[in-house]
């Protein structure tokens, strides 16, 4: 086994925390650049050049890039001979107390907006720390852990959706819900889009999936040539939509669709899309 | 395109003269409210209390922004999703407001609102919390601290840029745009 401490992980989280509000992944300006080559509507191309705008100046004047700096969703891949060695003074403290310290850190040193509230109906008191953060976990191979943070802002968030398909429907029509989903989120999820499409497992695995596929970098296909496939047609249709950046028309309703998938039931085909905004706010670190 | 200087607050001559699509740079002061400080005002309004301000000619923004680094007015200030205040505008368009800023779609009912009252709904860029930052010279909480980052602040703006999302006669620039909005019919 190989141990690592729990204050590595605080840290860890905590500097993923600063620099997903601050930095706009590589992926995300390389995307944007593209889609400014491509995009033929002059408003459109000069909404996409205040968005790299304000990425530098996020950069460097130390403003995060978007007021909402998100529910904190972290994605951990535990190898399974890897081990976190408890603060001598806490010895039942475990890796997910680890994530939400590092969390409350993160925000409260990085100046960061707090906008988790701690229940959802009865008061909606806002906890002041953006914990807790939402986290999945999983085991791999190895004595390394990885970790996955997004930063996700509640926006377009609002506008992702779920539903079952019949086993015996084509992949037009699941196309056709999706471009549907996305022309219903239009100006207020703040496009151009990263699109994440999950297909297949359950209700909440699809939803689950939808989200996974946010994670993967732009530009990165599925692997299986049919959904690859699936992913470019899709991308045409949503951006021949024309609602454009900040919905006010143009070729850019997205910057990339992303399909995961999993096995499911012979009754059913649950699919999931979750819409994520151009602050596409996604990072990771391997400890 | 021409680009309006605007001053808060608005004039009824000045909201006239504004129509849908036209790029304005807004100076003066605006009070943010998002979600939580519109139910509280509108809870006033609904049972004859007094505001915590005075909404009459005045402009509201829907933001909530992150806290103000050492030496500056503000932190990240974008807009958040108008159509969440939807249910809480005409209440406050009648009430005297005469603008808002925001981003994405209006209802009918807010529309139809904007018309009966003659004021606008500006939209800015969404997402550009730190270029926007740098068009608030100033931030005071004025009402509702304990609601944090929702609380209502006096902003005072400086050449903050925005378009004409909604005006006074019933446009919407959004209505040239991709597919209508089911959602905006219904809300």
């Amino acid at each position: 086994m190989r141990s690592i401490a729990f204050e590595a992980i605080v840290q860890a989280v905590e500097r993923l925390c600063i620099d997903c509000a601050y930095e706009l992944p590589s992926d995300v300006v390389a995307a944007i650049n593209r889609a400014i080559q491509r995009e033929r509507n002059s408003r459109a191309k000069e909404i996409l050049n205040q968005l790299l705008e304000n990425a530098r100046i996020a950069l460097q004047d130390r403003i995060p890039l978007c007021q909402d700096t998100g529910l904190v969703v972290v994605f951990v891949e535990m190898g399974r001979d890897a081990l976190v060695a408890p603060p001598e003074d806490r010895p039942n403290a475990t890796l997910i107390d680890a994530i939400q310290e590092g969390v409350a850190a993160g925000y409260d040193k990085g100046l960061l907006r707090k906008s988790v509230v701690a229940e959802p109906v009865k008061d909606r008191k806002n906890t002041g720390t953006n914990t807790p953060a939402i986290v999945h976990l999983s085991f791999v191979s190895g004595d390394e852990i990885k970790i996955t943070l997004m930063a996700k802002g509640g926006g377009c968030e609002n506008k992702s959706a779920f539903r079952v398909f019949k086993p015996t429907q084509s992949r037009e029509e699941i196309m056709d819900w999706v471009v549907d989903v996305v022309a219903r989120a239009g100006a207020d999820a703040c496009p151009p889009f990263v699109v994440g499409v999950g297909l297949g497992g359950d209700f909440e695995v699809s939803c689950l999936l939808a989200k996974k596929a946010l994670l993967r970098n732009i530009g990165q296909s599925n692997a299986e040539p049919f959904y690859a496939e699936m992913e470019q047609m899709l991308l045409a249709k949503v951006n021949a939509l024309g609602i454009g950046p900040q919905g006010l028309g143009g070729d850019t309703t997205a910057l990339s669709i992303q399909i995961e998938t999993a096995p499911c039931h012979i009754a059913s085909l649950p699919a999931a899309v979750n819409i994520e905004c151009h602050s596409h706010r996604h990072k990771s670190i391997m400890l | 395109m021409d680009i309006l200087s605007l001053r808060t607050p608005l004039s009824d001559s000045v909201i006239q003269t504004l129509k849908v699509g036209m790029d304005v740079r807004l100076s003066g002061v605006v009070y943010s409210a998002r979600d939580m400080a519109h139910k509280r005002l509108c809870e006033l309004v609904n049972t004859g209390k007094s505001l915590p301000i005075d909404l009459q000619g005045q402009v509201i923004y829907f933001v909530g922004p992150t806290p103000a680094p050492a030496g500056r007015a503000i932190g990240a200030a974008g807009p958040t999703t108008s159509a969440r205040m939807d249910a809480f505008s005409p209440i406050l368009l009648a009430a005297g407001l005469k603008g808002m800023i925001g981003k994405g779609y209006r209802s009918d009912r807010v529309r139809d609102a904007l018309r009966q009252f003659g004021a606008v709904h500006f939209s800015t860029l969404g997402g550009a919390g730190a270029l926007l930052s740098q068009h608030i010279a100033a931030s005071k909480i004025v009402a509702y601290e304990d609601l944090g980052t929702e609380a209502i602040r006096q902003l005072e703006l400086v050449d903050f840029p925005c378009i004409v999302a909604y005006d006074a006669f019933g446009g919407s620039v959004y209505d040239a745009v991709g597919p209508q909005q089911e959602s905006a019919k219904t809300a």
